[in-house]
């Protein structure tokens, strides 16, 4: 067996000191009628064969076109520092971090990680991570109804449709009841939350709402109202869920000035490889009023018996472990790797590198909007947007799937993704970061205009 | 720092001095956010660290040697099987073609990663004994969310909208009952029986029309098969309820025993315990969660699924109605089963089934020998499966020394903990999962290491109870931590206790 060490001599030693004749009467406990049928599995891969397999895999996803893809998982550049330092085995291969006294570094780059995130958010307590953005939203709606002792909660239409569904399906066992915000249909706030929606939801006095839930910037790329609506959950009495994307927030208000009481969101753009859908890392944060609401593992600062400062998971009492059907959450195994990744990612870019990753990708947006203007293709909304935006194109479908064969990836198809949406039925949602080249962008335009005959 | 001098790290915080750092990336255009109105705008910039490269990497690599890891090191954590973590997955899951792959690429992009998906589900089914696998769940307590809200629509699809009651014995894991009051059901805890398996009397006694599932762990968290097992699936079933099975132990029957073919309707499978994946300090993990013909329907969506010919696709948005919908975003941890696929691939049948024989092998050798000591009590006797109890229950009467104060003197010794104090219903239980990738050398020092402390409890108490000794801290003020949480670096406020070093 590959990775096993027991030679025929150490099994037979073992049988001998168990006292057992073979090692099939260890398992004489299973009963007859019970017993396996012959596993029906390929044999054993040598080390040699297998690694060329996994590279013929590989090599069979195209990675190669000039892509314009985001819609919540972004491309970016990671310092070659930050992949060398997660090959360290001391990270990957420890346990949870049960036994502080030999887990120092896991416990101390969890609380680096809590602090990090918090001065992304401005807000006081970060968990330490949970499964991803989607998972993150729905727990962060759960929080609200907890703390509020409300049963229903808002969610913007302009939040991912992955995040809205994973909602919807966390809803469904708890009997919770989720609403949509529809999004101002035309004029120049077209795509964004409307607030006199949201205002007239907020109104029915027989269903108080827990939590307001928006994503800022949101699915379609666009800057909501966040203020605005903040302060009219709060009239309402309910909390405010910002759902953010961490990069922007180099540059963009964070939730804790415009006054949201939960921030979730995907850690992935923190230099986490795209990796076809995970692991990423979820990002939870919440203001201290909340912290006993918030799901998931804590590290906290304290001492040793002899005043050294060390670290510890912490308010244990919230979890499953210890409150079993009474927890906030069921959640045990976190994502503490990635954690540990957007750390040595932000701690490796500094304060002026982050905000150079959010400008740059903006103003490559800039370039891309035009480009794309000057063959005759808008955007789809007139609001206001960071990186990320709506392109109007006809029978967006196909032209998506031709441009394919001319190397490049358009974005993401619309009507596939909200088919729901009629308002973005010939929509493309395409973004820049700061690896979009100016030749990716000429080499968009150039395949657009010749599909489009422009 | 380095391998002589203090261990302990000052906070990223703390090494930043505003200055340094930087060469990664070009500078922004002055103008570039000239188009975004000032209201939404950051008044004042994060206050990251600013490190250079030299400093970074030190800070993060001094930090990673306070941790005990697989790679340095013996883990007899019951329940969590730290087996070895092999090389070849962290390589293979790092290939361009997978790590760059965008989680909406087309899937004409896609078929390298969609293929490997789709072989991996086919090869869980044939382990599992399942008739098909949701990839996405993305740990264990998620699958087990996923497989009680496909329960829930399975009875609900059926008109039958009374069942809310989740049946576990007592000594499962606390993601069971968490997990239950998340679907929206009622946990009904029932006890174990003397011989440590489920109390088939106790199940039938609070069984009936309102019973939703039961979830059994199999071998139980004791580390003993369910050898009552189809007396009790026939007592669900008879109900109409249907039976989750925790695959935490997983690792005790590769090939040996399929919960699918032996009637369980649904489980998950922690691809970081059974199939190698890192534990990655506390994640990530994924638990893939296979399901029996009733629950086929109700799968998370979306799946990978395999055209007449040949090519590979994600089902599409709504294309199938009855499924429970998405507990995530994208597909599910790819990264992560790749590894988990390479390991597969690397042992097939004979493997696996190797890999069973020899975990269970090495936890009876372990106990024996311990059991041989008389040092602990050992308190099932006749072979175990994966893992098994020791207590230190007798050695606490006799000298005061606890489970606690033997497994952090193990630390001592060059050994983690097992896990402690796990499950519940043992006093001061010590549950022991050696695995199949350690050595008989290191089985025997670490049954010397527990033999030794036991004696030194007679002898010298005081040096088990005021252990660790030689680890970069000692016991740490827990009750502190928790009474006046600090939970985050507040660099203007002075409050913290100033760094060691």
């Amino acid at each position: 067996m590959a990775y096993g060490p027991h030679t025929d001599a150490d099994r037979a030693r073992m049988l001998e000191t168990i006292g057992a004749a073979s090692i099939d009467d260890l398992f004489a406990d299973i009963p007859a009628a019970l017993r396996a049928s012959e596993l029906r599995l390929d044999p054993p891969e040598p080390e040699l064969e297998l690694a060329a397999r996994l590279q013929g895999l590989a090599a069979r996803n195209r990675t190669d076109l000039a892509s314009f893809l985001g819609a919540g998982a972004y491309r970016h550049f990671s310092p070659a520092a930050v992949d060398q330092i997660l090959l360290r085995g001391e990270w990957y291969t420890a346990y949870t971090p049960y036994q502080p006294e030999v887990s120092q570094g896991t416990l101390q780059s969890i609380y680096e990680y809590e602090s990090l995130i918090s001065e992304l958010l401005d807000l006081d307590v970060v968990s330490a991570s949970h499964y991803d953005g989607a998972a993150a939203t729905a727990e962060a709606a759960l929080m609200a109804c907890r703390a509020t002792r409300r049963e229903r909660v808002l969610v913007s239409r302009a939040v991912h449709p992955h995040y809205r569904a994973t909602m919807e399906t966390y809803f469904a066992g708890s009997g919770l009841r989720l609403d949509e915000i529809p999004l101002v249909a035309d004029g120049p706030g077209a795509g964004t939350t409307d607030l006199a929606a949201l205002e007239a939801l907020l109104a029915d006095e027989a269903a108080p709402v827990a939590g307001v839930v928006l994503a800022q910037p949101s699915f379609y790329g666009l800057l909501e109202p966040m203020s605005e609506s903040g302060r009219l959950a709060h009239a309402a009495g309910a909390l405010f869920v910002a759902v953010v994307e961490p990069v922007s927030l180099g540059v963009l208000a964070p939730p804790g000035a415009y006054g949201a009481d939960i921030a979730a969101g995907e850690g992935q753009p923190l230099g986490i490889p795209l990796q076809y859908g995970g692991p990423y890392l979820g990002i939870l944060g919440c203001t201290d009023a909340l912290v006993r609401q918030l799901p998931g593992r804590l590290v906290g600062m304290t001492t040793d018996v002899d005043g050294k400062r060390a670290f510890v998971m912490t308010l244990q009492a919230r979890e499953q472990h210890i409150r079993r059907e009474k927890a906030a959450s069921n959640i045990c195994t976190n994502q503490a790797l990635l954690a540990l990744a957007a750390s040595v990612w932000l701690a490796t870019l500094g304060p002026h590198g982050l905000r150079d990753v959010a400008a740059i990708g903006a103003a490559r947006a800039s370039e891309l909007e035009a480009a794309l203007g000057a063959i005759g293709v808008e955007r789809l909304h007139a609001g206001a947007y960071l990186n990320e935006f709506v392109i109007d194109v006809p029978d967006a479908r196909a032209v998506h799937t031709r441009l394919l064969d001319r190397g490049v990836l358009a974005g993401l198809v619309l009507a596939d993704a909200v088919p729901d949406d009629p308002s973005v039925a010939d929509g493309l949602l395409v973004c820049a970061t700061e690896t979009t080249t100016s030749a990716d962008i000429v080499a968009f335009a150039g395949a657009l205009a010749a599909e489009l005959g422009r | 720092m380095s391998v002589t001098g203090p261990r302990l790290q000052p906070t990223i915080f703390e090494r930043s001095r505003p200055g340094r750092g930087g060469g990664k990336i070009p500078h922004a255009p002055k103008d570039a956010l000239a188009r975004v109105p000032a209201e939404h705008l950051r008044a004042t910039p994060p206050a990251l660290p600013e490190l250079n490269e030299p400093e970074l990497v030190r800070h993060y690599v001094n930090l990673s040697q306070l941790n005990y890891a697989v790679d340095t090191g013996f883990y007899p954590l019951g329940s969590c099987t730290m087996k070895w973590n092999p090389k070849l997955n962290e390589w293979a899951a790092r290939l361009p073609g997978f790590a760059g792959l965008h989680p909406l690429a087309p899937d004409a992009l896609a078929q390298g990663t969609l293929q490997l998906l789709w072989e991996l589900e086919q090869i869980l089914c044939e382990v599992s004994g399942m008739r098909a696998v949701s990839l996405q769940p993305a740990a264990g307590a998620h699958g087990e969310l996923t497989g009680i809200l496909m329960v829930r629509a399975y009875h609900h699809a059926r008109g039958d909208h009374g069942r809310n009651e989740v049946v576990v014995p007592d000594s499962a894991h606390g993601t069971n009952p968490a997990t239950a009051t998340m679907a929206g059901m009622r946990t009904v805890s029932v006890p174990t029986a003397p011989d440590g398996g489920v109390d088939v009397a106790a199940f039938r006694a609070v069984l009936g029309p309102q019973t939703a599932a039961i979830m059994i762990t199999n071998p139980s968290t004791m580390g003993l098969f369910e050898s009552r097992i189809e007396e009790l699936l026939e007592a669900v079933h008879a109900v109409g309820a249907l039976a989750y099975m925790d695959g935490a132990n997983l690792n005790a029957i590769l090939g040996r025993f399929k919960p699918g073919e032996a009637g369980f309707d649904v489980m998950h499978i922690n691809t970081h315990k059974t199939f190698s994946t890192p534990h990655g300090g506390g994640g990530p993990g994924a638990g893939p969660v296979g399901v029996g013909p009733a629950l086929l329907p109700y799968l998370p969506a979306p799946r990978v699924l395999r055209e007449a010919d040949g090519r590979f696709r994600l089902e599409r948005a709504g294309e199938r109605p009855t499924s429970i919908g998405r507990l995530r975003s994208f597909i599910g941890s790819s990264g992560v089963l790749v590894r988990a696929y390479a390991y597969l691939r690397t042992h097939g049948a004979s493997g696996l089934r190797e890999v069973t024989d020899d975990a269970v092998l090495a936890a009876n050798y372990l106990k024996a020998r311990i059991a041989a000591s008389g040092a602990y009590d050992i308190p099932f006797e006749g072979p175990c499966k994966h893992e098994f109890i020791a207590s230190a229950a007798s050695l606490k009467k006799k000298t005061g020394v606890r489970t606690l104060d033997v497994a952090k003197r193990l630390l001592d010794h060059g050994f983690h903990a097992p896990t402690i104090y796990f499950p519940l219903t043992i006093d001061e239980a010590m549950l022991i999962e050696p695995t199949e990738t350690e050595s008989i050398e290191t089985l025997d020092a670490f049954a010397d290491a527990l033999v030794a402390i036991a004696e030194e409890a007679e002898r010298e108490p005081d040096v088990v109870t005021s252990a660790p000794h030689t680890a970069p801290v000692r016991r740490l003020d827990e009750a502190g931590a928790a009474r006046n949480p600090n939970l985050r670096w507040r660099g203007m406020t002075g409050e913290l206790a100033p760094c060691p070093d």
